[in-house]
């Protein structure tokens, strides 16, 4: 018997459609609009062409800001990624203490960005905060408000402390879906615990971990708040990455134009990334069944 | 719709934009396909591979821009046929 077919489901999902256009179809239209014009405000716009693609190409300043999050990326992931899978190896599996562990790790998920940023500058300051202050009297010349790399560590021991718990309770899911018989092999055959890690466990958390890096990199990628409370971007511009560096050009300096085009840009690196990391997921999937 | 700012080449751009994806939708009722897989070992449907074209475009687009900087309508050139590897070959 023929299979009866009609679209006529598409109208369900009409309302997410006049949704999505309402929040991103429509701003993002309105940005490509901006991004070919000058104003100088009044809603008045004057066509200028590619000229503000030009300027952001050639701009040391947005090269230096793209350079700056591919590093903040890179180097959050490299410690949250192999922490967040140590965790969650040493996790009790079953009993109270599991529970004990899953509530403790999804605390730190649970605060709003602006709050973790506001713990971590009151906690590293000198004068006042718990981190600054026992440095300081260690010795310890540590201050994130005029030392670069002292913002950087900042920074980075933030993000991780934040996020290395979602990283951490992905891989604990997929670790909990190993059956004890596969352990129970390995146990047979006198398998290493390098081996049972290798051949086991990271090939069927391979999928969760590819969700947990996705997720990271992108969060890490469009960072804003966090970094933005704790150092406004300083010193200097030592943490202006690229949301900071587009939110001072389009609302300090009102430079539509040229932030519209800056958009466009990292609206295209963001697509481009998270379709090679979609294309590898499925892919994934569909090898592993 | 003054606050969107719109200028006729804008709106020229994303009419090309939603006439490929009218298009596009049209075809893939009214002829199904299997997906394939090309050169870059993935599977693609008809939808897909206008993706990476017109996202890809979108990378020419700009390189010429940073690295040729002018006559940029050539780049269109160069995005065509960028199409037309994609549609032949992944």
């Amino acid at each position: 018997m023929d299979k009866p077919t009609n679209h006529k489901a598409w109208f369900l999902v009409l309302p997410v459609l006049v949704l999505v256009a309402f929040s991103a179809v429509i701003p993002l239209m309105t940005v490509v609009n901006y991004s070919v014009q000058d104003t100088f405000g009044n809603n008045r716009f004057f066509w200028a062409g590619l000229e503000w693609f030009e300027e952001m190409l050639r701009s040391e300043r947005m090269w230096n800001a793209l350079g700056r999050q591919l590093i903040f990326s890179a180097t959050i992931l490299a410690i949250e990624v192999p922490l967040g899978i140590f965790v969650a190896l040493n996790m009790p599996k079953r009993g109270v203490w599991a529970s004990v562990c899953l509530v403790l790790m999804s605390l730190p998920l649970l605060i709003p960005f602006n709050v973790v940023g506001t713990i971590w500058q009151i906690f590293g300051r000198v004068d006042i905060g718990l981190l600054g202050y026992t440095l300081d009297r260690l010795g310890i010349n540590y201050n994130y408000t005029q030392n670069a790399v002292d913002a950087w560590i900042t920074v980075i021991v933030m993000d991780v402390w934040h996020w290395t718990s979602l990283v951490a309770l992905l891989c604990y899911a997929g670790l909990q879906s190993i059956p004890d018989a596969y352990y129970q092999a390995a146990k047979i055959d006198q398998a290493s615990r390098w081996k049972v890690f290798r051949y086991i466990e990271l090939p069927k958390m391979a999928g969760v971990l590819m969700i947990a890096v996705l997720l990271r990199f992108m969060d890490s990628f469009m960072i804003y708040t966090e970094p933005f409370v704790v150092t406004g971007g300083g010193p200097g511009n030592a943490t202006t990455f690229l949301s900071i560096n587009l939110v001072k050009m389009a609302l300090g300096q009102f430079d539509l134009g040229p932030a519209a085009a800056f958009s466009i840009m990292y609206f295209l690196v963001i697509l481009l990334i998270s379709w090679v990391f979609y294309t590898v997921m499925t892919n994934l999937d569909r090898k592993g069944g | 719709m003054d606050w969107m700012a719109w200028t006729w080449p804008t709106a020229a751009f994303f009419a090309t934009i939603a006439a490929l994806l009218i298009t596009f939708t049209v075809l893939a009722i009214r002829f199904p396909e299997t997906p394939r897989t090309g050169i870059l070992r993935i599977e693609t449907t008809r939808g897909d591979r206008l993706f990476i074209t017109l996202l890809g475009s979108a990378f020419i687009n700009l390189a010429w821009l940073g690295l040729v900087g002018e006559h940029q309508p050539y780049a269109l050139i160069v995005c065509l046929a960028w199409a037309a590897a994609v549609f032949r070959w992944v």
